[in-house]
């Protein structure tokens, strides 16, 4: 046992009267698994006893395990219980996983984004297990009339030795509920030796519901007297509404009503996370969602151009600050030129060591390659929609957000009601990939909602999901190195920038193991709205640095992962400058696994094999990718990777998360892409924006995590960004050119006899 | 407006529908079976995959005028008990992400065993590539489908 210095809000640990959810949303750890003989689970008791926040127990000892952020896909309903479960010392299969609702009072962190759940869960959630735990063995030291600290407990059991009692956790779980919680900060937590279910594969708690069709998402919600709505947005960035006609629509089958919805009141200083396209939309009201999407092809509706506007944001980091619109319909091949005149114009400078501008004066030869990718689109395979039910001073809403905390003033202010007044229960998500971070769906239906005085269900169609915006920006990075006569590496300068922010992290690697390193910055503005989209700005830059290095290596003689190696024993022994925010040695520790575990100097015959490597969300990911060149075109055969995200909570599912992430690279390197004309999206739906699809996943993919005992570290996301190189630099080996522009497929297609 | 009596999963149900309505939003909306998802409603995602006569079809391309007279199944009427091969493989190999394509998946799946039991994967391929995850469970679905054909 350890004592931890947890410095917790203590909100977590205390009871509040009204049970969030209502049993409504119970999952059954065993109907995942293997289904258990009847006596071995537990069945629904007849009464709950709280705990805590986060844990309720039965009379007969069943648990009941509040997931307190938003699942959308990464499993965090399953691998957060298992940090509760761990310290309260209970067996897995009699553990009921429920869903919790937005509830600031109760929870603390109520977020799905930026790889954290984990990280950010590993001590809060094992301290209220522990507390938790600490509150049944006080009960039956009441109960026994004997010190507290003779109790033991084991998976669900309580023990004092001296006297021969022994209980149930169920059993003392009604006096339990009644007691002091004690202070979390003198509760112990485990050795990570005594762990039994952190590390131990556990089944999606979900995944009967999933396989058999059960309601979950936000989509699938219905109530007596609901109205659907579908939107009409805007066709364009840089236009607005003119007018619509009301009458081309209302006398359509099933339509109640029609109506424009602001979703902002007038001066509202918006929240960071507040990104919305068209600031005004039109509602189309009806019986059925069918209905509502025929009226909406039927609108007759005007658009204009949007003048510049501005707006003042708040809500992240202390400033407000004042944001601006520019007017405008914009134009990728008119991107593409702006973007390519900072080649050779100056940027910020982000991060300069040594003499970068001596040293290339001095170079007796200098490498330079430029890196784009385009805006892409998150799409999401449960394209936008919300429940919401708003009546008087009341608001109920069911919906898909990443992040409800973000959200949960804008809507209140729109709908003018108090936030208290504002209740928001978290669906299960079909996807989020960052889209889900910004919320605006919410207030939309729930502003249709107000107008209308009943519930409603909105939905995007599917090209209202893809041409609203929020995406992934496009960038461009110029890479320079330096090289001697010896081709020793005297300098590299990045360069990098895109439209709407540049994608540098300029303390990270290589900085650190160059001595003359010049890193510079640019943005272009765009009325294009942009946010976060798995692993920001690491999903662009990861892909040209490591393409860069491994062109570098070749020019230099060396092996890729060697040339990196050395790299990372120079930031190791003798860092150059301040602040460089990676560890070399646990990135060399993955580049060093990924090294074994593909074998990767006896390469298979038929193989072309490229590696890239990359740090981001507090973790270190090394990947290997193969292919090999069938009908002279390139198939994705394996891909090794290799990670250190420190403890592995729920291995399985890791490897899981891992997989997607390696075919969301894959799919997005060889495919991805999102173009404009005049200020209009150039794809609506799947017929054109091209997906990876099952034929063009890898054969085979192994994710291989480093076996440390470091507190556990993001995953979500750090196995997305190297994919692009590691890809990148493989068909470099089988198709004998270096690709500087994604998405690759249209490069690949209009090359004749590839290699081999 | 017109009524409609429709087969499905073995049940006769009525419905007072346009008649251009796509069975999709018939099972969503009017027959409460969700499991059925939207996701592109152009028949590119696979997310709506229903069996009509035991073949796979995407639902959201299907109008209830022509669902008369068929047999139609969805991902809440392949099993009774959520025990078909697919459905436990899927859960064996712990398939699912978000989730939300894995009924499509499975109904594809589904379809491919029943006309060709023990599949290469270029027949997986086949069959499976009109659906999308974008999760990016493929490989995960590849060996579901394997250890379902062997189980069956």
């Amino acid at each position: 046992m350890t004592l931890i210095d947890k410095k917790l809000n203590r909100r977590s640990f205390l009871k509040v009267s009204t049970l969030a959810g209502g049993g409504m949303m119970l999952s059954f750890s065993w109907l995942a698994g293997c289904k258990p003989t009847p006596e071995q689970v537990l069945t629904m008791p007849k009464e709950w006893f709280e705990i805590n926040s986060y844990i309720k127990i039965g009379e007969n000892g069943a648990v009941t395990l509040f997931n307190p952020n938003p699942e959308f896909g990464s499993n965090v309903k399953t691998s957060l219980p298992m940090l509760l479960a761990e310290e309260l010392d209970v067996d897995w299969k009699n553990v009921f996983v429920e869903q919790a609702d937005f509830y600031p009072k109760r929870f603390e962190r109520q977020f799905t984004g930026g790889s954290q759940g984990i990280r950010s869960g590993w001590v809060p959630l094992r301290t209220a297990g522990a507390t938790a735990r600490q509150l049944l063995v006080n009960a039956a030291a009441q109960t026994w009339n004997v010190p507290a600290t003779e109790i033991t407990t084991n998976t669900g059991y309580l023990e004092h030795k001296g006297s021969g009692n022994r209980a149930g956790y169920g059993e003392v779980a009604s006096l339990a509920g009644t007691l002091e919680a004690p202070d979390p900060e003198t509760v112990k937590l485990k050795d990570i030796s005594e762990f039994k279910i952190i590390g131990n594969s556990k089944k999606n708690v979900d995944g009967s519901k999933i396989v058999t069709g059960k309601p979950m998402y936000a989509m699938d919600h219905k109530v007596e007297g609901m109205k659907y709505a579908a939107i009409v947005h805007p066709p364009a960035f840089g236009m607005k509404i003119k007018s619509f006609d009301e009458a081309s629509v209302t006398s359509l089958p099933g339509i109640q009503d029609v109506f424009s919805i602001k979703l902002f009141k007038e001066g509202f200083e918006r929240h960071a996370f507040d990104t919305t396209t068209f600031p005004e939309i039109i509602a189309i009201v009806g019986n059925s969602t069918w209905e509502v999407m025929q009226a909406k092809k039927a609108l007759k509706a005007d658009w204009e151009i949007a003048p510049e506007s501005n707006f003042k944001m708040s809500g992240w980091g202390p400033d407000v600050s004042e944001v601006k619109v520019p007017s405008g319909l914009e134009n990728s091949s008119t991107h593409s030129e702006k973007m390519a005149e900072y080649i050779t114009k100056p940027g910020n400078i982000l991060r300069k060591d040594g003499d970068p501008e001596g040293a290339f004066k001095k170079a007796s030869r200098v490498i330079e390659r430029t890196y784009t990718a385009p805006f892409l689109a998150h799409n999401p395979m449960e394209p936008i929609n919300c429940f919401a039910d708003v009546k008087g001073d009341k608001a109920i809403i069911y919906g898909p957000s990443q992040i409800p905390d973000f959200i949960h003033g804008t809507v209140a202010n729109s709908l003018g009601l108090e936030k208290e007044n504002v209740q928001i229960n978290l669906a299960r998500m079909g996807g989020g990939f960052g889209r889900r971070a910004y919320s605006h769906h919410l207030t939309e239906a729930a502003l249709i909602s107000q107008r209308i005085q009943a519930p409603v269900k909105m939905v995007y169609t599917r090209e209202d999901d893809m041409t609203a915006g929020v995406y992934r920006p496009t960038y461009s990075a110029t890479y320079r190195a330096a090289l001697d006569e010896n081709n020793n590496l005297l300098a590299l300068h990045v360069k990098a920038g895109g439209i709407p922010e540049s994608p540098i992290h300029a303390n990270r690697f290589p900085a650190g193991a160059i001595d003359n390193y010049l890193a510079e910055g640019w943005q272009i503005e765009s009325n294009i709205t942009i946010g976060a989209f798995r692993a920001p700005r690491s999903n662009f830059i990861a892909g040209a640095e490591q393409s860069f290095l491994d062109e570098l290596a070749e020019e230099m003689g060396k092996d890729p992962i060697e040339f990196r190696l050395e790299l990372l024993k120079r930031a190791e022994t003798n860092p150059v400058g301040k602040d460089n925010d990676y560890d070399p040695k646990r990135y060399a520790g993955v580049l060093e696994l990924v090294r074994d575990k593909s074998n990767w100097s006896n390469v298979p015959n038929g193989i072309s094999r490229g590696v890239s490597a990359y740090f981001c969300h507090n973790s270190y990911v090394a990947e290997v990718v193969d292919v090999s060149i069938k009908d002279n075109q390139p198939v994705v055969e394996n891909v090794y990777a290799a990670v250190d995200c420190g403890i592995v909570v729920n291995p399985d599912a890791a490897a899981n998360m891992g997989e997607g992430a390696i075919i969301d690279g894959i799919g997005n390197a060889f495919y991805g892409e999102m173009a404009f004309e005049n200020g209009a999206p150039t794809k609506r739906n799947f017929d054109t924006y091209r997906m990876i699809r099952h034929s063009e996943a890898p054969k085979k993919i192994e994710v291989h995590f480093v076996d440390n005992k470091e507190d556990p570290t993001g995953l979500g996301e750090p196995l997305f960004p190297p994919v692009f190189a590691a890809l990148g630099n493989s068909l470099y080996k089988a198709t004998g050119k270096r690709l500087y522009d994604q998405p690759f497929q249209p490069q690949l297609i209009d090359m004749k006899n590839l290699r081999m | 407006m017109a009524q409609y009596n429709l087969t499905i999963n073995g049940k006769s149900l009525n419905v007072d529908v346009d008649p251009s309505t796509p069975m999709l939003w018939v099972l969503r909306d009017h027959l409460d079976l969700v499991g059925t998802k939207f996701g592109c409603g152009i028949a590119q995602c696979g997310a709506c995959t229903i069996h009509l006569n035991g073949n796979a079809v995407r639902s959201c391309q299907l109008p209830v005028s022509a669902a008369e007279n068929t047999e139609i199944t969805t991902i809440e009427g392949i099993s009774e008990n959520g025990d078909h091969p697919v459905q436990k493989a899927w859960l064996e190999h712990d398939v699912p992400q978000c989730g939300y394509c894995q009924a499509g998946q499975i109904m594809s799946a589904t379809a491919l065993l029943k006309s060709n039991p023990s599949p290469s994967d270029e027949d997986i391929d086949n069959a499976m590539n009109g659906n999308i995850c974008r999760c990016g469970t493929y490989t995960r679905i590849k060996a579901a489908i394997k250890t379902a054909a062997k189980s069956a």
